[in-house]
């Protein structure tokens, strides 16, 4: 990966992260450590991976991200307003009465969103639908799942990694946050899903490794992932830091995972943002 | 005699042969009766999902999402209960189109016991906004039912049973729609609402109570959500007094359906033949159906006293 793009990458993910403060803070929503840490994945695949028309946002022909870590879509909304599939000002009246940002995403209302979402632990399911669906009709889909590390706690997800082997399509990528978080603490101590790789690869998938949070890892994983022998799907565990970009965040300072920013805490969390860039200005 | 079942299998073989984006799923079932047909013909657009209801449910609406119909197809107890959180997340609340086929409803699992058997099943798809509910009375209804299950734009949920059962008569095909009923008698005496098995039951009844006297008008609620409203409310007007028959839970079926749109619309005695909030037992289907009360006798008593109570 070219410097260049490295720097584009960083730099929109940085606006992306500054949009989910803004988002979290004034909607005084919870889950900022966990849409933080995910972040970087999204943008890339956005801006990077994914074959979509931001015009045209029901192109029949686009690939689909199923977002399946739906309490962490502050950054997915953060990423389809920059990438031009509504208007940034949306973003604000997020969780509010009538908004085009529901509290969890619903397709029908947000263009870009591709999926039902809300309860956990489907989209595996979905993405395996959207498979079949392309090989009756003899369609070239590539189709990538984000998904949190707690919910691999739930019993669907493992229903549809099988069905996702028996399927045999290689044209499924799964992005794990492993950010090693969930709502009442650290993952590991609520209910382990270690070993994770094991796991995966019992249910017949391909699994690689990653930063999460760096791009040239990243798109080594999507081409490792795409060039693959065709009929497993591919499990990419991408460790993150929960609330990346924001120390308070990092640190776990900020009570439950659900607490809200308060307004001082949202100054501070964007001025922290921006000086890491070097570039002011920019306000909601 | 034969069963709503079968039927759904040639409904759902000759809309197959219609409309190439008709795809079966099914959750391992080896009832050739619904799953064969269509999966002989079209295999390449048949899914066995494995005993895994759940994510049965989301792989249809992943199939919804790319353009397909998705004809889901497992016991009815499984299918709504155990994926009820993928049905609402993924299909009513988005309201794609998908066909959701409970069969085994009622008490037709039989031998099987309680948990086979299902009479919350009507309940838990009704509390549902957006989804409609079908419950054909025999064969050739349940047949046509598949093709219209399949061009509805929502989530349809149809509820299938395997008792071998007679057919009603010839079929008028413009009575059949989501949101029909089809009266099967026509009287001023007391108006008898049924879905399923328990039409056979009403019919019976309606003879009985015809020699008493009394002239019921029998109607087929197949369509339970929406309900055939301004079919049921003309009858009531003409007879004052009202019986629902199903072989479902008293709670959250069609009894409270009627008795819901009577009371707001025209207030009339209504009496319910259901399953008196009871899990069911072993036993054969028949069997059942005389120990839970569900049989055209009850179906006579009830009717002989909203009679005696109506209000015209």
């Amino acid at each position: 990966m070219k410097a260049s793009v490295r720097h584009e990458l960083e730099s929109v993910a940085l606006e992306v992260r500054k949009d989910v403060v803004r988002m979290t803070g004034l909607s005084r929503s919870g889950h900022l450590r966990s849409c933080l840490s995910v972040v970087d994945i999204i943008v890339y695949l956005y801006w990077k991976v994914l074959r979509i028309r931001p015009e045209e946002p029901h192109w029949p022909e686009r690939d689909r991200l199923v977002f399946s870590k739906n309490h962490a879509c502050p950054a997915l909304y953060a990423v389809l307003a920059r990438r031009g599939f509504f208007e940034r000002e949306e973003l604000w009246n997020y969780r509010r009465l009538g908004a085009m940002l529901q509290g969890r995403p619903e397709h029908f209302r947000t263009p870009g969103v591709d999926v039902p979402g809300g309860s956990g632990g489907m989209g595996i399911g979905l993405a395996n639908g959207l498979l079949m669906s392309a090989r009756i009709d003899r369609l070239d889909r590539r189709v990538f799942c984000v998904m949190g590390d707690g919910e691999l706690q739930m019993g669907s997800v493992w229903e549809s990694a099988m069905q996702a082997a028996s399927l045999g399509s290689g044209a499924l990528t799964t992005f794990v946050d492993m950010n090693g978080i969930q709502t009442g603490g650290s993952v590991e101590s609520i209910k382990r899903i270690e070993p994770v790789r094991k796991k995966f690869e019992a249910f017949g998938w391909r699994v690689m490794e990653v930063d999460g949070h760096d791009f040239r890892q990243l798109e080594k994983s999507v081409a490792w992932s795409l060039s693959g022998p065709g009929d497993s799907p591919s499990a990419v565990l991408a460790k993150t830091v929960p609330g990346k970009g924001i120390t308070i965040a990092e640190k776990g300072l900020l009570g439950s995972p659900a607490c809200p920013l308060d307004r001082d805490r949202m100054e501070q969390a964007l001025r922290e943002l921006e000086s890491s860039s070097g570039v002011k200005g920019g306000g909601a | 005699m034969r069963s709503t079942l079968s039927g759904f299998g040639e409904g759902l073989l000759i809309t197959g042969r219609e409309r190439n984006d008709v795809v079966l799923l099914h959750a391992d079932m080896v009832d050739a009766e619904v799953i064969a047909p269509f999966s002989l013909e079209f295999p390449e657009r048949t899914i066995n999902c494995g005993v895994s209801e759940q994510d049965m449910v989301i792989t249809a609406a992943g199939l919804s999402l790319g353009g397909k119909i998705p004809v889901a197809v497992s016991y009815s107890a499984f299918l709504t209960a155990r994926s009820f959180d993928q049905i609402r997340t993924c299909l009513a609340i988005p309201g794609l189109q998908a066909v959701l086929v409970g069969t085994h409803s009622g008490l037709s699992a039989g031998e099987e016991g309680a948990t086979q058997q299902m009479n919350q099943d009507v309940a838990l798809m009704r509390s549902l906004p957006g989804m409609s509910v079908m419950v054909p009375s025999d064969y050739p209804s349940s047949s046509f039912m598949a093709g219209i299950a399949c061009g509805h734009p929502g989530p349809v949920y149809l509820r299938l049973g395997r008792d071998e059962i007679p057919d009603i008569g010839i079929l008028d095909e413009s009575e059949m729609r989501i949101g029909g009923g089809r009266a099967l008698a026509e009287g001023d005496g007391v108006t008898i609402c049924a879905c399923g098995i328990m039409v056979h039951e009403a019919m019976k009844a309606a003879a009985i109570l015809s020699q008493q006297g009394i002239n019921a008008e029998v109607i087929d609620c197949f369509s339970l959500k929406p309900l055939p409203s301004q079919l049921i409310l003309a009858s009531l007007r003409r007879t004052g007094c009202c019986v629902v028959a199903e072989e479902h839970n008293i709670i959250g079926g069609l009894g409270e359906a009627v008795a819901a749109l009577s009371a707001s619309e025209n207030p009339v005695p209504v009496r319910c033949v259901a399953v008196s909030d009871r899990y069911g037992q072993s036993g054969t289907p028949s069997e059942l159906q005389e120990y839970y009360g569900l049989t055209f006798r009850e179906i006579v008593g009830e009717s002989a006293q909203v009679w005696s109570m109506r209000r015209r």
